[in-house]
């Protein structure tokens, strides 16, 4: 049985060790030797990782993008209450939501040429970027949650004496709470790629500028890895959030589907 | 003193388009609930039946007339006239046991006294061995005796159900029925029922409101002559029942807006 299941896993990943080697062997036999720096083999890219490990400068950079990501959501949470207050009231959606609209389809990297000017090259100018990128996802999914909280739970906590406040604080808020999770989720993700962009053009650390650096010493292995690194810890982050969210809330049909 | 007054009741919704027409959905209700008695209001769908409980519950409120319950009038919801829905309305993030102490906790009662009583009301409800199950984990029967002892423990003046067996299956809502018939008989409570069965209205009631079609009016107050005491398929089971039929296949499908 546990054979099986192993053969079943590993079924699964032919594909990609096929590609993996082709890849290994159009770098290694085909490609010429210009072309390969271009392309190293992924044998190439395990080694470059290795390197970067073993002096210790991919986690460097790493931490610094995850405490970047972890300071602008931080920020971004803001963007709880706020959702809350304007699901909850219609003056403070009316008033809110037009600003809302005219700012949210502004791409976070738009942002970056200004953003530089106003904070210089660094490390709040790169959390503004991930800011922006966590916050609307954030806000748009908690506005969604509340709204469409379960009319007849409202009425059940009414009519066994709950109030307007202990409406929101023991029904609305726990109803909206697996939708607000999947807005941190998607607003992880999104705040995740800004961050990269911003640390291409305005960062002297984090992944995003370690594969802008190895760019211009033509080290195309450090470049894979960098970008692997960023692709595996957005995995990662995306995971963790949806394991800890069906642990807390196994409630949850949305979640648990 | 009755339990429940309603008096001249009238609703009117706006119309849903901006040129429609307003739709009068209850017209003129009066009835009187006295303390301990099962009231169950019989009607087609449609006839307002609900609006009614709505009402009664203060979730919207009277175009005309007003309600009173226990001399007090109704301005709104309050644990003096809680309900059990028919989608049950649980708290899907609650155990049944936080499910049912919800009430309790809102009004601010001790910790020791809470456990006491929704140890009590879960045994009532026989769901002493699901209290720390979610309420996804539970069979619809189940929910709603959860939904039942969660509007029970908060002790209303009137407890409200609004076609609380029509989700269940035939075998399911028939248990449910008897098993309401214990409840009650071990914690008495003045009870509004609505539901579209006219077998589950002379099962449960003392008196059955009969509606007419839209707008919904009384078209006539029935007191079953044996509550909760009626066999089925009995001569005098048959004539009640032969009586509400007629009343309600007499109101033919007509709409009627003002």
């Amino acid at each position: 049985m546990q054979i099986f299941n192993f053969f079943k896993q590993f079924r699964r990943l032919a594909l990609l060790i096929i590609l993996l080697a082709t890849w290994e062997y159009a770098s290694r036999f085909i490609l010429d030797k210009t072309e390969a720096t271009l392309l190293p083999p992924p044998s190439g890219v395990a080694q470059g990782g290795y390197e970067l490990m073993k002096s210790g400068e991919i986690w460097k950079h790493l931490i610094d993008s995850l405490s970047r990501e972890f300071v602008a959501f931080c920020y971004a949470s803001v963007a709880i209450p706020l959702g809350i207050v304007m699901g909850c009231f219609k003056w403070v959606n009316e008033q809110v939501d037009p600003i809302i609209e005219i700012l949210r389809p502004i791409p976070p990297i738009a942002w970056i040429p200004l953003s530089i000017l106003w904070f210089g090259v660094g490390n709040v100018q790169n959390q503004f970027i991930i800011f922006l990128g966590i916050f609307f996802p954030i806000l748009l999914n908690t506005i969604d949650a509340v709204k469409n909280v379960e009319p007849n739970l409202i009425r059940a906590a009414r009519c066994l004496g709950a109030g307007s406040w202990g409406v929101i604080t023991r029904v609305v808020l726990r109803a909206a709470l697996p939708q607000i999770v999947t807005g941190v989720r998607i607003g992880l993700g999104v705040g995740w790629m800004a961050l990269v962009a911003a640390e291409l053009v305005g960062a002297n650390s984090g992944l995003g500028f370690l594969i802008n650096d190895a760019r211009t010493v033509l080290r195309t292995d450090y470049i894979l890895v960098g970008m692997l690194a960023i692709g595996v810890i957005g995995l990662c982050l995306d995971r963790l959030i949806r394991y800890t969210a069906q642990k807390l809330m196994p409630w949850s049909r949305a979640l648990n589907a | 003193m009755p339990a429940l007054k309603v008096e001249h009741v009238r609703k009117i919704y706006p119309s849903m388009h901006a040129k429609g027409q307003e739709v009068l959905a209850i017209d003129d209700i009066s009835l009187e609930v006295q303390k301990n008695e099962f009231c169950s209001i019989l009607g087609h769908s449609g006839c307002g039946k609900t609006t009614l409980l709505n009402l009664i519950a203060g979730f919207e409120a009277p175009t005309a007339g007003h309600i009173e319950c226990a001399d007090k009038v109704v301005s709104g919801p309050g644990s003096d006239r809680s309900m059990v829905f028919q989608d049950y309305a649980l708290f899907p993030w609650l155990t049944v046991y936080d499910n049912i102490a919800f009430g309790l906790k809102i009004k601010g009662i001790s910790t020791s006294e809470i456990q006491q009583i929704v140890t009590r009301f879960a045994a009532l409800v026989g769901l002493s061995q699901f209290i720390n199950h979610y309420p996804h984990q539970l069979s619809g029967g189940m929910r709603q005796r959860v939904s039942i002892a969660r509007a029970l423990v908060v002790d209303p003046t009137v407890l409200l159900m609004d076609e609380p067996f029509a989700a269940l299956d035939a075998q399911n809502r028939a248990m449910m029925q008897a098993e309401m018939i214990r409840i009650l008989r071990e914690e008495s409570k003045t009870v509004v029922l609505v539901t579209h069965s006219i077998e589950e209205a002379i099962n449960l009631s003392d008196v059955i409101v009969v509606m007419t079609r839209r707008p919904g009016r009384v078209k006539e107050v029935i007191r079953v002559p044996e509550p909760r005491r009626m066999v089925e398929d009995t001569p005098a089971y048959l004539e009640v029942r032969r009586q509400i039929r007629e009343l309600i296949a007499g109101e033919h499908d007509v709409s009627e807006t003002i």
